[in-house]
């Protein structure tokens, strides 16, 4: 067998010890309410079954960062005693961690599924993309995302993001439709009534589905520890080779050096998002288990994107801008 | 509970039903309504930072924003709708356009808002951000009192049957807290409200839910999250104490026991055949599994219950409850589980499963409600899909009846609906449905018009009359169901 069970009531004393939620009453035998948990895992386990009801390709934008994690382990639910019964699609910077990309690997092999990997170095290979001149390569997956999605003829594209990251993304529907540029028109979006989707599109258009719209970064990080999901190894305390820039840790890495004016030092972090290595920072942070980013989280003053991603900092709608350009 | 192991299960087991660490029943869901400009967003980023739920680069950006905009003049401040209003177009309008969602918790429970737009054209985005809601907070602007947008906002809550309303008399800070204006204003919501069946003490007939009206200043943050010393003449709850304590749901019996009839609309057939991720000594015994896969749209069901299937009418017990490889013995609402049945029913991804007797028929009509969403008008002889549950299928608008006077809240004859407009019609179907009326099951009354080409979502139906009865349903091929 693997990993023990988890005994959720344990945890939950442990992890509430110093955040805001209070340690629950245990329940009479026969009721009915569900824990905030168990709602949001309902409703994502619904989304993913209408859309593998409703469409015909649907595919796994997986990165293997935490929130890609959390809905690849909800289709695995969502489907047992069967396989996943889609794909999983990955735009590959060339800028990634390369721990999570052994760590996205491995996880795609255990699920048995099959995973087709994007990568935007061949479209600066052949021109088809220019590095820009901030380094940075989260724009640039917007291409080689569309085109993949054109390939694959895939007609729902699931992603892991979350209305509390961006305040663009807060305005997102779970069912979001895209025209044939992968464009969102945020001032025209469909109504989205009850829990009824409606994922009905014409030729050329796809629909993403967002099946942990409602979580929060908290709700992911008790869930990991409910369900005792694994991550790659950056999500917690470790020591790394960083320097100051933009308000932030940056990792020393051949992608992204330091510069002759900034110090390197060795310090204990974690990342709280993983994305390109260029333009992703890391906390400081003595969370080495679960439990511990958990507390960490539910105490945190400043928000995920915030505190790591330097690409949203470019303009106060940067979020919004790459969206209606076909970005996720 | 033995099926699941470590090749390739990629979760943990556990004996008992999964029970989780934060307190149940704790999610509350609510959104905001009311006029343009009456204070929605301002009250949210308000309740927000009154709460400590903005963390401090989202104040920082807030602030900086702000300032740039020359918010508050010389004096400054914070412009808390920015908070919410995030899109490029809303900041520069200073008006909302669509739904933002937030979450915050407090000591008491979590909360997913919806902070909802006000304008006219944008009505489609506040019928979205109030049917998943638990309450609405309808906001007044106190100097202006109720406006027709008001009066719509407040007849699709009632419609909708929102548990609980609570109406925020707001910008009281610009009448000087005057009690009289207050008074002035609540009486005349009161008496709106009366007319639309949402009731003092409990809505409408069955007594469920509740009205509250509550002075409120948005800017200043009077009555939001402490009560204000400036209105003593108010000796009700704070906005933010209300809503720690309104029940969540208004379905359940006071014992926390779903009270509604099982129903759970199939959203999938889970039968693996063979391909299945338990251990390879078990396959075979997954050889033949076979369940049905959906959200329990209302009640609760055991193992051994008996149950009836629509269309056609069969009839089966419970054999087993499947939570991803977690044996429930019950499953109630809002659980995603897979329900295994003794007996061998043709039932295929629309069909709903009910508890046995309490969904005795189909039917090919409906009376129903509209809200028109969608800029091209509806008139008689138009023809549409409908998806109500997981099913969507062919329908045709025999007859457009009434239309809802926004001024007199009476209806009136219509022939054809425009857009916001709320009104009443009758609808013919191609296939026959297990049909209810939304007063008695919010689930399987809710249904969306769909435009047959282009996709669009036409309008939110609730059903008022379910046709007659055509018989138990055998689901024979005579209509059509659209594939998706
Ligand atoms: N004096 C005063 N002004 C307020 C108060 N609440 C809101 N305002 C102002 O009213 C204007 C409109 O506020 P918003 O919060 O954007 O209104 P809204 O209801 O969200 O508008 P829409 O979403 O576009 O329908 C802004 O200038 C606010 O600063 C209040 O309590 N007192
Ligand atoms: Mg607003």
């Amino acid at each position: 067998m693997r990993a023990a069970p988890v005994n959720t009531i344990e945890s939950t004393v442990t992890t509430t010890v110093t955040d805001t939620i209070p340690t629950p009453v245990p329940s009479a035998a026969g009721d009915h309410r569900l824990s905030e948990l168990d709602v949001l895992e309902s409703e994502a386990i619904h989304i993913i079954r209408e859309v593998v009801a409703e469409f015909e390709r649907p595919v796994l934008l997986f990165s293997g960062g935490k929130d890609s994690v959390v809905v690849l382990h909800l289709a695995a639910k969502a489907f047992w005693p069967g396989k996943i019964p889609f794909s999983l699609l990955h735009v590959d910077t060339g800028h990634n961690f390369p721990e999570v990309l052994e760590f996205r690997d491995e996880t795609v092999a255990r699920h048995g599924v099959r995973l087709t990997v994007a990568r935007v170095e061949d479209y600066l290979a052949d021109g088809r993309l220019t590095e820009r001149a901030d380094g940075t390569r989260n724009p640039l997956q917007t291409l080689p995302l569309l085109d993949a999605i054109a390939a694959g003829r895939h007609d729902a594209v699931f992603g892991g993001a979350r209305r509390d990251e961006d305040k663009a993304r807060a305005k997102e529907r779970i069912l979001s439709l895209r025209d044939e540029f992968g464009q969102w028109d945020p001032r025209n979006q469909r109504p989205e009534l009850w829990n009824l989707y409606n994922g009905r599109h014409t030729v050329g258009q796809h629909v993403r589905a967002f099946p942990i719209s409602n979580w929060t970064e908290l709700n992911v990080w008790r869930y990991i520890e409910r369900e005792n999901i694994e991550l790659p190894p950056l999500y917690y305390a470790h020591e790394r080779e960083v320097y100051r820039r933009d308000n932030m840790w940056r990792a020393v890495s051949p992608v992204s050096p330091a510069r002759e004016d900034e110090t390197v030092e060795l310090r204990t972090v974690r990342y709280r998002t993983v994305g390109d290595m260029s333009c992703t920072g890391a906390v400081d942070s003595d969370a080495a288990s679960v439990a511990d980013v958990v507390r960490e989280v539910g105490v945190s003053t400043i928000t995920e994107r915030g505190a790591t991603r330097a690409d949203d900092r470019i303009s106060e709608a940067a979020m919004e801008d790459r969206k209606k350009e076909g970005y996720f | 509970m033995t099926l699941v192991t470590d090749t390739p299960a990629p979760f943990p087991t556990t004996e008992a039903p999964l029970i989780s660490e934060v307190p149940r029943g704790t999610l509350f869901r609510f959104a905001t309504a009311g006029s343009v400009d009456d204070g929605k967003s301002t009250l949210v980023g308000r309740l927000l930072h009154d709460s400590k739920a903005i963390l401090a680069d989202q104040l920082e950006a807030v602030t900086r924003t702000s300032s740039e905009r020359g918010f508050g003049g010389a004096a400054g401040g914070i412009d808390f709708a920015l908070l919410t209003d995030g899109l490029r177009a809303e900041r520069e309008q200073g008006i909302t356009i669509d739904v933002a969602y937030r979450y915050f918790a407090t000591a008491a429970r979590s909360f997913i808002l919806a902070d909802c737009p006000g304008h006219v054209q944008y009505t489609r985005n506040m019928v979205t951000g109030a049917t998943t809601a638990d309450a609405v907070i309808m906001l007044i602007d106190a100097r202006k009192g109720v406006l027709e947008q008001t009066r719509r906002h407040l007849s699709v809550v009632a419609l909708l049957r929102v548990p609980h309303v609570i109406v925020a008399v707001n910008k009281i800070d610009l009448l000087q807290y005057d009690e009289l204006a207050y008074r002035e204003v609540e009486a005349s919501v009161r008496q709106v409200a009366a007319e639309l069946g949402i009731g003092a003490d409990g809505r409408g007939s069955d007594g469920r839910g509740s009205l509250h009206v509550i002075p409120v200043s948005a800017l200043v943050g009077d009555n939001v999250v402490d009560r204000s010393p400036l209105t003593p003449w108010y000796d009700g709850p704070s906005l933010l104490e209300l809503l720690e304590a309104l029940t969540v749901i208004d379905d359940l019996d006071e014992n926390g026991r779903a009270t509604e009839d099982f129903r759970l609309p199939v959203q999938l057939v889970l039968r693996p055949q063979g391909a299945v991720v338990v251990d390879p000594e078990l396959a075979d015994s997954f050889r033949d599994y076979r369940a049905y896969a959906g959200q329990v749209a209302s009640g609760s069901i055991r193992v051994g219950d008996a149950v009836t299937v629509q269309p056609g009418g069969g009839t089966s017990v419970v054999t087993g409850i499947d939570f991803a490889g977690v044996e429930l013995d019950e499953a109630f609402a809002p659980q995603s589980v897979a329900l295994r049945l003794a007996d061998e029913l043709d039932i295929a991804r629309g069909a709903v499963i009910a508890a046995a007797g309490t969904l005795p028929g189909v039917t090919r009509s409906l009376d129903a409600e509209l809200f028109w969403l969608d800029p091209r008008p509806l008139a008689a002889g138009a023809r549409v899909l409908v998806k109500f549950g997981t099913t969507v299928v062919q329908a045709l608008v025999a007859e457009v009846t009434g239309r809802l006077d926004l001024t007199t809240l009476a209806v009136q004859p219509a022939t054809t609906l425009a857009v916001n407009d709320i009104g009443q019609a009758s609808i013919r179907l191609s296939r026959d449905l297990p049909i209810e009326r939304y007063a008695d099951n919010r689930r399987s009354g809710a249904f969306l018009v769909i435009h047959p080409q282009d996709g669009s979502t036409l309008a939110a139906g609730i059903v008022t009359v379910p046709g007659p009865l055509t018989g138990a349903g055998d689901g024979s091929g005579a209509g059509s169901e659209v594939s998706p």
